[in-house]
Parts: structure tokens; C-alpha cells; sequence
């Protein structure tokens, strides 16, 4: 028996092709769901504005978000003083949140996170955020004092240290935060396809071939609305704990 | 060694043949770490709130945080098993 299984190139997974424009202005698929997920949170807010004393529908929705953000984000990481800091990580949270979990509603199923453009542009600003309040908080030099000197640690190894956390600062956490972001949502949408390609060659072949598969597909959705939620969250409390240090430096 | 001076022929094959195999090197081995450092962190953090199940809540964050520090190798090493072309 000849199992039609051929694997497309990972190119044809996830580079779309352009719907109009062209040159840096191109908007292929994944430019039109940035563009929803900007379009569906504003809604989402304007309609969680409404203040109503017994909240329902999105607005129960949009507190809980606002809560957890506070609760499980930011008292856990900055403290009380990172509380001006909440508009920001939730605005964070949620717009990664619904670029992510594009990967498991039908028809779109494409992760905007899988192109590297938004986790690298989420990172340079993040990346930019916690120097520049590290800058304006401990001052210039105090800044790279603490950064690079870290203290309690025995003299002679500075020579060690203080190369590393360099390159923690400015090089490994922004590298890091992105590629952990794009990499996961690259691996759950490259899981899919590859279990789906895999029921739909065995239902073509056998059709009792395709019950196992087609059960770890959906069990692998499930999974994959977790890893949404999880990389939503780790980036957001990864961004409050470089913001936390750079706020108040470890003594 | 008759397959390995066959293959030889085709100089093109050959290199991706050999892409192949250290794309899948390049993500097992950078798996190996990860995956026991992972362990370690969850087991603790089990450890820990089931020790102390008021601070579990506190467990549950750090470890997050610990799996995303310690998933990032990982990560690397499956984008890199990408970037490797013949």
C-alpha cells in the first residue's frame, strides 16, 4: 500500500502569499490578522469601558483580564510601585494573546506570532522600555554599575561576571524573548499541519487508519490553546521582571 | 560504504542528505538539556507546594518563569535546526 505522504516545504506553511501592495507595503494574510487583532481589541475595550457597577459579558471578561495581569503579572514580579505599568503589560498580554490563539480558530489558523516581525518589534520595544528606566532610575553610570557588578559576588570573579550579564542585558534576554515567543508558535503550527497532513494521507489510504492521528489532532489543539495562553503570559511576566529590575536593582 | 560512494556521485544529494541529518542533531542535542532542566524545575516546584501549599501560588509563577528561561535553549536549537541549509 502507497501512503501519499509528501510534507510540504515549511515555506509553504507559513510564507503567504501578497493580497495587494507591494515592496515594504505588501499585506499578505498576515498583515490583515495584525490588523484584526488591533481592530477586535480596541473593540474589546471600548466595550469593557462601559463601567457597570455588576459587570457582564466582555466587560467580566476585560476585569479578569485586568486582574490577572495584577495579581498573577505584576505583584508577583515589580510590586505595588509597578501598578502604573498595568495599561501597558495588559495591552501586551492581551494583543499577543489573540495573535496566538489565531493558530486554533478554523479558516485562519495561522499564528501571526510565527513570523519573526512582531516578536522582534514586541522586543525591541520591550528592550527599550526597561534601559531606558534603568537609565533614569539608578542614573547612567549607576545603571551599568549594577548591571555589571553585580553585588555579593567575590572580586576576582568580576572577570567572569561581568562579561556574561553584559551580554544577558543586551543580548541574550531580547534574543531570548523573541525567538521564545516566535519559536513556540512556529512549533505548535508546524505540530498541527504536520498531524493533520498525517490524518488526512491515512483517511485517504485507510479509513480506520486515521482514528489516532485524528484524536492527537484534537487533543494537540487543546495543547495548542494552552502554549497561546502560556506564551501570552511568560512574555508579559518575562517584560515585568526586566522592568522590575531595572526599577529597583538587587542590593 | 557501496551506498555512501553512490551517493558520493551526486555531490548535491549527498549535501542534503547530510543537511538532514544535522538538522536532526542540531534540535536532539539541544533538546537534551532542556528537557532535564525542565524536570528538575517542575519536580521542585511540585516539591515545594505540596510542602507548602500556601505558597503555591508563589511556586507556580517562579516555575513559569524557570521553564521559560530554561525552554529558551531549546528554542534556539530548533530554529537553528531551520537556519542549517545545505
Amino acid at each position: 500500500m502507497h501512503l501519499a505522504l509528501d510534507f510540504p516545504p515549511i515555506s509553504h506553511l507559513i510564507r503567504w502569499p501578497t493580497i495587494f501592495g507591494s515592496g515594504m507595503w505588501a499585506v499578505n494574510k498576515v498583515v490583515l490578522l495584525e490588523w484584526l487583532a488591533v481592530v477586535l481589541l480596541i473593540w474589546f475595550f471600548l466595550a469593557a469601558r462601559k463601567g457597570a457597577l455588576v459587570p457582564s459579558g466582555v466587560q467580566n471578561v476585560a476585569e479578569a483580564a485586568v486582574d490577572f495581569v495584577r495579581n498573577e503579572v505584576i505583584l508577583q514580579t515589580i510590586g505595588p510601585e509597578g501598578l502604573n505599568w498595568t495599561p501597558f503589560l495588559l495591552t501586551l498580554f492581551t494583543f499577543i494573546f489573540v495573535c496566538n490563539i489565531f493558530e486554533v480558530i478554523p479558516v485562519i489558523q495561522m499564528p501571526v506570532n510565527a513570523r519573526m516581525a512582531l516578536p522582534f518589534f514586541m522586543t525591541a520595544i520591550v528592550f527599550f522600555i526597561y534601559h531606558y528606566l534603568g537609565f533614569r532610575h539608578q542614573g547612567f553610570l549607576g545603571y551599568f554599575k549594577s548591571m555589571l557588578f553585580p553585588p555579593g559576588v567575590p572580586k576576582a570573579l568580576y572577570l567572569l561576571v561581568s562579561p556574561i550579564e553584559f551580554l544577558t542585558y543586551f543580548f541574550t534576554r531580547p534574543l531570548s524573548l523573541a525567538v521564545r515567543l516566535f519559536a513556540n508558535m512556529l512549533a505548535g503550527h508546524l505540530l498541527l499541519a504536520t498531524f493533520a497532513i498525517l490524518t488526512a494521507a491515512l483517511f485517504t489510504a485507510t479509513y480506520i487508519g486515521a482514528v489516532i492521528p485524528g484524536a492527537l489532532l484534537v487533543a494537540l489543539y487543546g495543547f495548542e490553546v494552552l502554549v497561546s495562553v502560556l506564551q501570552a503570559f511568560i512574555f508579559t511576566i518575562l517584560t515585568a521582571v526586566y522592568i522590575g529590575g531595572a526599577i529597583h536593582p538587587e542590593h | 560504504m557501496h551506498a555512501l560512494m553512490l551517493a558520493a556521485q551526486n555531490a548535491g544529494e549527498l549535501q542534503a542528505g547530510l543537511t538532514a541529518v544535522g538538522r536532526g542533531i542540531v534540535y536532539g542535542g539541544a533538546a537534551i538539556g532542556p528537557g532535564i532542566g525542565i524536570g528538575i524545575v517542575v519536580g521542585n516546584a511540585i516539591t515545594a507546594s505540596a510542602r507548602q501549599p500556601e505558597a503555591a501560588g508563589a511556586a507556580r509563577t517562579t516555575m513559569f518563569l524557570g521553564i521559560a528561561f530554561t525552554e529558551a535553549l531549546a528554542l534556539f536549537g530548533f530554529v537553528l535546526a531551520f537556519i542549517i541549509s545545505g
